[in-house]
């Protein structure tokens, strides 16, 4: 089985299930219908009051009932799974062989319990944390430990899908969903499985999380069209737009797919990362991590600039993330840029945070599959300093082989994968 | 499928900070102490909990930058400082190509809240007659922003990477004391597949927090009671007792080493990792099968168990279990330097480290009479770690 290994001498990495939940639906169909149809999933946030809010726009998930961050987000990622595993047609019924891969958000205390604990305390002013604290002494709150534990949400999709082991949760901030892919396709390379479930969910998007990304000015303000909100590499740009989703793959070797009559949807051909070591919100004015982490992607693909032909850009639609990830992908691309498309999922459905990556890697494999390329829409007025071909507002049907998939984290944690179609 | 050989991984440098103090020969010294050495208890600050405080550090000798620190709250400077720790220990501290092409694997939970802001909007949730308007308000007027970067658990890596130049790959694992053990198992595996040379994995855990202690408190798993060793609490109804640790591992692939002249202080041999339901015995059953999957190359009479045993009673029923069989003489560090969730695993297998690189065990720790004296020379040790609610796991560290 010579021919199942890559260029590395490595077993390749294919990708044998895929399910997406976005602002847009849930499941690949409809997802894919709206997002080559050019629509939004970004509006008005009506979860919360917006009273008093710099930004009341965001792509939240808000047909999935659930209780708080953590069961949203292990909702998505439940729903996602299940579809990339039925495609995949892997596994008995409630078992699947292998570990899961799992980025999310971190998990806090949200403040409808502390006000639960803080009631439980009796008392209702001067709170202060010894009183939360005699609140949570004085009644059972062993559900509410449970649940926001870091561990609760793997532990949840272990069980419901019965993968193997220690499920491994990730966090590396919007780069999330790409390390999660990363590590599975590590694992399967090393030998020590055949195949991993990947998934990377986040519904967080609660008050206070978007209070925070508020008052560090990264998100878009443009409340009064949401769904124009979202613009990546515009010369107007002004911010990401906070969302929800998941995104799941059955990650498998070849040799195993193919030894089980498994439909191959594509093959991940390389991953690549480099740290950032300038700041903690900003990338390194010089792009040099980016650069390295795109090159990096490569080269552990085997492949070179000129046999890529589409970008799923991180395109996060902030005046800086889009101005370096241009000057990234122009360094590592050169002329070759000219020639390749480039145009990100994010103008549609938001920035989705821990669920990014993986979200993003599944529509740029349904692009390799699908021949059409999804559009960067809200695209009116173009950067005079980005010259990029952003497959602007409509989709384009082109033949699309090999693509990377890039993922930029907030506090410097970069991800690039290689992706392309199952070798003829 | 056909496996390369592994290569044989070595622990290059060690940062460890606890109560005990910093640095592997603080912690001997103090373990084979007297009680005013090694219990530093802080039983009134948080009171009716006790924790065991961090040692006090020089923060500006491992973060030179006094903005670095100003825009890091305590666990991560906790962890940035036992990284430098480290990265110095292994060598390679500013050794700016190294750090290019080092890898780090970082176990971390969440950052802090602002205490009073938290109260005050509590107060004034009740009051409010608008509480979600309320709420928008008060948080848009009263969080600190930067608040957040202490608050996100990737930031602790992500300030590794600023502070100290680790850029190789970054990674955060969460999931409470198993996203320890699979931080150091991924490195491991990693280092012996040749999918890097050179690892940087640990994690940091601040106990000194009203929230973290919050945490246990809404399981009511603290134990409040006078100070004993872990391992006599089960019968009081057990409890632990959260300490504060930075611990980070350089592991790194022989060849590697042995390339650029770097001495081991021990060899990590293996490490493995379950998650069962804790029902029906399975958790005791995974257990045992790790234990079984070393046990065949242990030594006779020179193994030393590091145990994280937490003080939490169905977490230590399930290790007695095990341990209890085997009658492999063992050492609960959590005893003295409390209970380090995310950190504890890397912190055991530190102290595993110097156990097996002085070929001597520390006494009972914290006096304890469930510990068994080890007087034979210590060539390997087994650690251990039970999640205080999920997951188990396993390493062997080995002396070289």
């Amino acid at each position: 089985m010579a021919h199942m290994k890559d260029k590395h001498g490595r077993p390749v990495v294919v990708v044998t299930g895929m399910g997406v939940v976005t602002s847009l639906g849930q499941g690949k169909d409809e997802n894919w219908s709206k997002l080559t149809a050019g629509q939004s999933g970004i509006h008005t946030i009506t979860r919360f009051p917006i009273e008093g809010l710099r930004t009341t726009i965001a792509g939240t998930v808000d047909f999935v009932p659930f209780d708080n961050a953590p069961d949203l987000t292990t909702k998505m990622a439940a729903l996602a799974g299940e579809e990339a595993v039925a495609e995949a047609r892997i596994g008995d019924a409630g078992t699947f062989p292998g570990p899961l891969f799992l980025g999310m958000p971190p998990v806090e205390l949200e403040w409808p319990q502390r006000q639960d604990l803080a009631r439980a305390s009796g008392k209702s002013a001067d709170i202060t944390y010894t009183d939360i604290l005699r609140g949570a002494a004085a009644k059972d709150f062993s559900a509410m430990q449970t649940r926001f534990l870091f561990g609760s949400v793997g532990d949840a999709l272990a069980d419901r899908f019965g993968t193997k082991g220690a499920p491994i949760s990730i966090s590396t901030a919007c780069a999330t969903g790409a390390t999660a892919i990363q590590l599975a396709v590590e694992a399967i390379r090393r030998g020590e499985t055949e195949a991993a479930l990947v998934i990377g969910a986040d519904g967080s998007a609660n008050q206070e999380s978007l209070v925070r990304f508020s008052l560090l000015s990264a998100l878009s303000t443009r409340n009064g069209d949401p769904t124009a909100a979202a613009r990546p590499f515009s010369k107007d740009r002004d911010g990401f737009v906070m969302a929800e989703g998941a995104g799941a793959l059955v990650l498998e070797s070849w040799e195993h797919a193919t030894a089980r009559g498994a439909t191959i949807l594509g093959v991940v051909e390389g991953c690549g990362e480099m740290a950032d070591s300038f700041h903690r919100t900003r990338s390194s004015p010089d792009g040099a991590p980016i650069i390295g982490c795109i090159r990096n992607a490569l080269d552990d693909a085997g492949v070179t600039p000129a046999d890529v032909q589409y970008v799923n850009a991180h395109g996060t639609s902030t005046p800086e993330n889009d101005k370096m990830e241009y000057v990234g992908l122009a360094a590592v691309f050169g002329d070759h840029l000219a020639g390749i498309a480039v145009s990100s999922n994010k103008s549609m459905i938001g920035h989705t945070l821990s669920a990014a990556g993986a979200i993003e890697a599944v529509f740029t494999l349904m692009t390799i599959r699908s021949g059409v390329i999804p559009p960067t829409i809200n695209h009116t007025e173009a950067d005079p300093a980005i010259r990029m071909d952003l497959v602007p507002n409509v989709a384009r049907k082109a033949k699309v082989t090999r693509a990377i998939s890039n993922s930029f984290g907030f506090g410097g944690q970069n991800v690039c994968l290689v992706l392309a179609a199952e070798p003829a | 499928m056909a496996i390369a050989p592994e290569r044989e991984a070595w622990i290059t440098g060690i940062g460890l900070v606890s109560a005990l103090g910093e640095g592997l020969d603080a912690h001997w010294d103090a373990l084979n102490g007297d009680r005013e050495t090694w219990l530093k208890l802080d039983s009134t600050t948080h009171a009716p909990y006790h924790v065991h405080p961090a040692v006090a550090l020089d923060l500006a000798k491992q973060i030179p930058d006094r903005g670095d620190r100003r825009q890091m709250e305590g666990w991560q400077r906790l962890g940035t400082y036992a990284a430098g720790l480290a990265l110095e220990n292994a060598g390679v501290k500013g050794q700016d190509d190294l750090l290019k092409s080092m890898h780090m694997i970082v176990a971390a939970g969440g950052g802090e809240r602002d205490y009073a802001v938290d109260g005050q909007i509590l107060s004034g949730l009740e009051a409010s007659n608008e509480p979600g308007k309320f709420l928008n308000e008060r948080l848009m007027n009263d969080l600190r922003p930067t608040l957040f970067l202490a608050q996100l658990s990737n930031l602790l890596a992500g300030n590794i990477s600023i502070v100290h130049g680790v850029v190789g790959s970054s990674r955060t694992f969460m999931g409470e004391e198993m996203a320890g053990v699979d931080a150091v198992r991924v490195a491991l595996g990693r280092c012996h597949a040749a999918q890097g040379d050179i690892f940087l994995v640990g994690g940091a855990y601040s106990a000194e927090r009203p929230d973290t202690i919050l945490h246990f408190e809404l399981g009511h798993m603290n134990w409040t009671g006078p100070w004993v060793p872990v391992w006599e609490r089960p019968k009081d109804g057990g409890g632990t007792i959260l300490g504060s640790v930075g611990a980070f591992l350089v592991i790194e692939a022989r060849e590697h080493a042995e390339k650029r002249g770097a001495k081991p202080i021990a060899r990590l041999a293996r490490v493995s990792s379950d998650r069962t339901r804790r029902k029906d015995g399975d958790a005791e059953h995974s257990m045992a099968v790790q234990w079984n999957e070393i046990s065949p190359g242990l030594i006779p009479g020179a193994t030393v168990v590091v145990s994280g045993a937490t003080g939490v009673s169905g977490a230590m029923a399930i290790e007695r279990d095990i341990l209890d069989q085997r009658r492999v003489p063992t050492r609960a560090t959590g005893s003295v330097i409390g209970h380090s969730v995310e950190a504890t695993f890397p912190a055991n297998v530190a102290l595993a480290a110097m156990m097996v690189a002085r070929g001597e065990a520390v006494p009972p720790i914290g006096g304890s009479k469930d510990e068994a004296r080890m007087t034979r020379k210590v060539k390997q040790a087994v650690v251990t770690s039970v999640g205080h609610w999920r997951g188990e796991g396993m390493a062997l560290v080995e002396a070289i």
